[in-house]
């Protein structure tokens, strides 16, 4: 259309303006997530990770040391300390009492009704000296708006890939995609071969079962399932999970094999029949090769779809420390630390930064295989 | 159908039930041949690996990964073998010997996809509703007493409210906001970046997506510092924070936006393939006819693609009938959230009751079947 | 080496029965070509030499060999396919070395056949190329050098130029037949529906229509002396035009009578002939235009195709629905309406029976 004559520049800036929202929509949800990851646990709870870049506002309430500590001075008692503990910054404003946190600026001197006279600089290092000797163990009280530099770290990812043992739950999740990803789609193929290309009777029938049983939903198929393997004593193990993994998608892994592999060129085969490749040689050395494009696209969904899986998951693998999978694991951190933010966004950035990256390596072959079969509801 | 004829050998030549027993019994005995054998070496393979190496969890899950993939190609492979042994395309019997391996061989190519499918999808779906009339463990028949129960239970009430909510809402929202996605995208020199970029959701878990969105939603009480998006934006614009995912009905609609999130990417791109399969010329007739670009979408283009729009409704469909995850990670069931699918997980791992839990999985099916078959005629109607 | 005998071949899908009970025996060393309409099943044939159909009933013959239920490999045939039937995935040298790895030939031997066959095709240069980087024409050479590397008893050949263009048609036309030069011994069975390639290629054509032979032959037999009507019509082009008439004579020669006009033709036709209703034939070629009156047929002139070599003229004549061609030598010039004569070499027509068969063959 951008050929035709007399196009309107309005519209098109338009349209761009109206792409960069959706984008920005799709976009920044993910895009808080990831950066409050790498943000310092205390500045992802006191700001908005839209203002990562920004100096973090902390109100802070400290009480000063103990008037009995005060030294005598110049024939004043002073106390000296520091409002800041571990953490640093740089002090704004402060006050001395509660309805005026900010009457004063760094470095202003306060002089409170009984006399004391209170300065704070803006490194945080605060004396108040008393007109005569303090008595009491309770400290006075010190409002402080401090500046604190904006800060990133690491600290999160560490703390989750080892002691929240996201890691565990990682080599979990993998132990099971892989095998759940290719024995589903070496069943499917050499099946979808037999349906497509080989003779037998009954062959239309069962190929529109197999099809047909891609409306059965996940659901139907836990409780007998957990029931049988309760029964033969598989019970919660990967075996288990590659093999219900593999049940669940062979139905669309042959549909879409099938539909490929049918297409193929006949005379491509019967050639390679003349040249004498039997039935096993013709899949392993003719079909396979060149249904790479259909097997890529079936492996990525089936990998999106096993690595994302939280209910398979829950219910063939346990819930314990060593089966527990991703998906699992987030979902528990969800209820166990759900205000936990650093934690939260860590492991949620764990968890889907490996589909990801498989998604924008090939998505090519994802949109291929969305287009020839878009049928899984999952 | 794809052909009729591949092979030079002529069906079965000893017709008869005797032939054809012969044939599957000695199916079965090799494809167990094969799959035993297979099994046999990867087992003995880890536990002699077991033996000799330190158990660590890496190295013993790359073990346990790489001998079940060996094991599945091994069973291929050695079944094969052992029928072309059986019966060798060679000697002075070579024409029967074709002849039954031939009538053998595509059984056992579809021998391991028949049994999976056999005990993942056949069994369950008939042990499902036998376990419907079963009690809490499946033992004790109790007639049509779940279904009863189901019928007057309040909570099945607003799972299925809830579920038609999400029913009605997603589908259209996902669909319409990916049409408009992919019309916009098409027109512009950065489309495709801005696909991918609005298709990625689609790569996140639902349960990572739920972290996501809940981040969105943060609430913190008045007066301290917004980290939730929405509430930021709320308070920015001089309203109350508000705890999004319990305010009663309308949090149903800020769980559905996760899923239309996650599905919009989805609808867009096979729309946008749609959009692009066209025919140019029609389009290219109306710009002479005069239309304007948005009569030309919503007359000429959209009519054009309707049963794909119709195909990618009822496949988001489908998905929002058995949505789980969301719900469960970002409520689960609470505040008046509940629908079908986590209920039956309810009932299934809370309630223990397998035959009230299969019983609600039985409505799901009885809900998805229908749409499923359409969709899959649907879909091989339009998009091949 | 080997010849191919059929003896009452025929094939059915289903109930359907699409070759009618074949009858043929092709020598060794022959090259005999299955020239017919689309649909007309001579692929089929083609393909159950080959085994890559089965046979309904007969049997199938190669050298005394009863292959029916021999499986492709086993046949000692090769096959070049219409579309070339390439590996996609495979280096020119692996399609064509395919067949001898799966008979896990030795390397070595493997390596000198290719190389013989790539040097004969002059595929050299391009052995490690994938088919994809290759010209049709020579994708259709390696699917020809992959037959040859196979050393078979019978070359089969299914419409291996039909998607080449007219010129590299023309081309690979000529190659195929310096390579049957070069390989006497081997039997070639060739299908096509191009009827040029069927007369320059074949020592004998097999005319086959709806599943049955029409008629068995050396090329210039068929053009001369056509069995029945299907093949007079179906050799020759532009095709063989056709009247209806009437034996007033028969004997020796045969005396005819066309709308108003006699002829007396040196062609023999039985005595009770006399009287019968007949389809008179006469090729575009052997037809010219006389001067107003004196010709045997009558009509004007309808459209004119200038070649340059040639022209044809479409004449509307009285007697026949179908215009009669004409084809002329180089330019000429005709207006439309025009009316003229058209006169035939009387040893040059042709004569049909009723039910369509050559009076010669009677």
């Amino acid at each position: 259309m951008s050929t035709v004559v007399g196009a309107r520049p309005a519209l098109t800036w338009a349209v761009h303006i109206a792409v960069f929202v959706l984008v920005a929509i799709w976009t920044i949800p993910t895009l808080g997530i990831l950066i409050s990851s790498f943000r310092d646990k205390d500045q992802i709870v006191t700001s908005g990770w839209w203002t990562a870049l920004a100096p973090a506002e902390r109100n802070l309430v400290v009480r000063a040391a103990a008037p009995d500590d005060a030294i005598e001075e110049n024939g004043r008692w002073v106390l000296r300390g520091n409002v800041f503990g571990e953490i640093s910054g740089s002090v704004s404003a402060f006050g001395v009492s509660i309805q005026r946190p900010t009457e004063f600026s760094a470095g202003d001197t306060a002089e409170t009704r009984d006399g004391e006279l209170i300065t704070i600089g803006e490194n945080g290092d605060y004396a108040i000296s008393y007109p005569e000797r303090p008595e009491g163990a309770r400290g006075q009280r010190l409002f402080v708006t401090s500046q604190e530099p904006p800060k990133f770290t690491t600290d999160n990812y560490e703390t989750v890939l080892f002691s929240e043992g996201i890691g565990q739950s990682f080599i979990n999740t993998l132990t099971v995609t892989i095998p759940a990803t290719v024995i589903p789609i070496l069943i499917a193929a050499y099946a979808a071969y037999a349906l497509a290309w080989m003779e037998f009777p009954g062959r239309a029938l069962l190929l529109a079962t197999i099809v047909g049983l891609i409306v059965v939903p996940l659901q139907m198929a836990l409780i007998p399932l957990l029931r049988l393997y309760n029964d033969i004593g598989v019970g919660k193990s990967f075996i288990g999970i590659w093999l219900a993994h593999t049940g669940f998608g062979l139905p669309l892994a042959i549909y879409l094999l099938r539909n490929y592999i049918a297409g193929l060129p006949r005379e491509i085969l019967e050639s390679a029949r003349v040249d004498g490749a039997s039935d096993f040689e013709i899949f392993r050395k003719i079909i396979l090769p060149l249904s790479f494009p259909a097997l890529a696209s079936f492996a990525i969904f089936q990998f999106l779809w096993v690595w994302n899986d939280l209910l398979v998951a829950t219910v063939f693998l346990g819930n314990n420390e060593q089966q527990l999978v991703m998906t699992g694991r987030l979902r528990e951190l969800l209820g166990s630390r759900g205000g936990n933010w650093e934690i939260l966004s860590a492991s949620a950035f764990v968890a889907i930064v490996v589909p990801i990256i498989v998604f924008f390596a090939l998505q090519r072959y994802l949109v291929r295989g969305l287009l020839a079969g878009s049928v899984k509801g999952g | 159908m794809a052909l009729s004829q591949t092979t030079a050998a002529p069906a079965a030549s000893e017709s008869g039930f005797a032939s054809a027993l012969t044939t599957f019994v000695t199916a079965l005995a090799v494809m167990a041949a094969g799959l035993i054998a297979s099994i046999a070496v990867a087992v003995a393979v880890y536990a002699a690996f077991d033996f000799v190496l330190p158990y660590t969890k890496l190295l013993n899950a790359l073990l346990v990964m790489v001998l079940g993939v060996a094991a599945c190609f091994g069973y291929f492979w050695s079944s094969n073998k052992l029928l072309d042994t059986i019966y060798p395309a060679s000697g002075a019997q070579i024409v029967s010997n074709i002849t039954k391996a031939n009538a053998i061989r595509p059984w056992l190519f579809l021998g391991p996809a028949l049994i999976v499918v056999g005990i993942y999808l056949v069994y369950p779906v008939v042990n499902s509703v036998i376990l419907s009339f079963h009690g809490p463990n499946g033992e004790a028949w109790v007639g049509t007493r779940n279904y009863e129960w189901l019928a007057q239970d309040p909570a099945f009430r607003e799972s299925v409210r809830n579920n038609i909510l999400w029913l009605i809402v997603v589908p259209a929202a996902a669909t319409f906001i990916g049409l408009i996605a992919a019309a916009l995208t098409d027109r512009i020199s950065w489309g495709n970046i801005a696909k991918s970029l609005i298709f990625m959701p689609m790569a996140i878990s639902f349960v990572g997506a739920s972290v996501i969105w809940k981040f969105i939603y943060d609430y913190r009480p008045a007066g301290e510092a917004q980290i939730g998006l929405l509430n930021a934006i709320v308070t920015g614009l001089g309203g109350n924070p508000q705890a999004w995912i319990t305010v009663p009905f309308w949090n149903n609609f800020f769980l559905m936006v996760v899923l239309i999130w996650i599905q919009t990417g989805f609808a867009m791109v096979i729309l946008s393939a749609a959009l692009r399969g066209i025919p140019e010329e029609t389009i290219e007739a109306a710009v002479i006819d005069g239309a304007s670009p948005f009569q030309i979408f919503y007359k000429i283009k959209v009519p054009q693609i309707w049963s794909t729009i119709a195909v990618v409704w009822t496949t988001i469909t489908i998905l929002v009938l058995k949505v789980f995850d969301i719900v469960l990670a970002m409520t689960n069931g609470q505040w008046g959230t509940q629908v079908l699918a986590n209920y039956m997980f309810d009932w299934m791992f809370r309630g223990l009751d397998f035959g009230r839990a299969s019983t609600i999985a039985l409505v799901i099916m009885v809900m998805v079947a229908p749409i499923m078959v359409w969709n899959i005629r649907e879909a091989r109607k339009g998009i091949r | 080496m080997a010849g191919v005998l059929m003896k009452n071949i025929k094939k059915s899908y289903g109930a359907t029965e699409v070759i009618h009970g074949i009858d043929l025996e092709i020598k060794t060393g022959e090259f005999v070509v299955f020239v017919g309409p689309s649909g007309c099943g001579k692929s089929t044939l083609l393909r159950m030499i080959a085994g890559l159909e089965t046979i309904t009933s007969g049997d199938m013959y190669i050298g005394d060999e009863r292959v029916n239920d021999i499986p492709p490999s086993q046949r000692g045939i090769a096959m070049v396919f219409q579309s070339y039937a390439l590996y996609p995935h495979m280096t020119v040298f692996d399609n064509m070395a395919f067949g001898l790895k799966i008979a896990k030939r030795p390397k070595a031997e493997i390596e000198k056949r290719v190389r013989e066959a790539a040097e004969i095709l002059r595929l050299t240069p391009y052995l490690e190329r994938l088919p994809k980087a290759l010209s049709g024409g020579q994708r259709q050479r390696v699917a020809i050098g992959r037959a040859i590397v196979r050393d078979p008893k019978v070359f089969l050949f299914d419409e291996p130029l039909s998607n080449l263009d007219a010129a590299l048609r023309v081309a690979t036309r000529i190659e195929i037949a310096k390579l049957k030069e070069s390989m006497p011994d081997t039997t070639m069975v060739y299908v096509t529906h191009d009827q040029v390639e069927a007369m320059t290629l074949a020592d004998r054509i097999v005319v086959l229509s709806a599943g049955n032979i029409e008629q068995v032959g050396a090329p210039i037999e068929l053009y001369e002396r056509p069995a029945n009507l299907f093949v007079a019509q179906f050799i020759g082009s532009p095709a063989m035009n056709v009247q209806r008439a009437k034996i007033e004579k028969a004997g020796e020669h045969t005396t005819i009578a066309l709308g108003r006009h006699r002829a007396d033709l040196p062609i023999p036709s039985p005595a009770g002939m006399a009287g019968q209703e007949i389809h008179v034939g006469v090729r575009p070629e052997d037809l010219t235009i006389a001067s107003n009156g004196d010709g045997l047929i009558d009509g004007r002139v309808n459209i004119v195709e200038s070649l340059g070599e040639v022209t044809n003229v479409y004449v509307d004549v009285e007697n026949g629905p179908e215009p009669i061609v004409v084809k002329l030598p180089g330019v000429q010039r005709f207006s439309r309406g025009e009316p003229v004569s058209l006169m035939a070499q009387p040893a040059k027509m042709h004569l049909f029976n009723e039910s369509g068969r050559s009076l010669l063959y009677l």
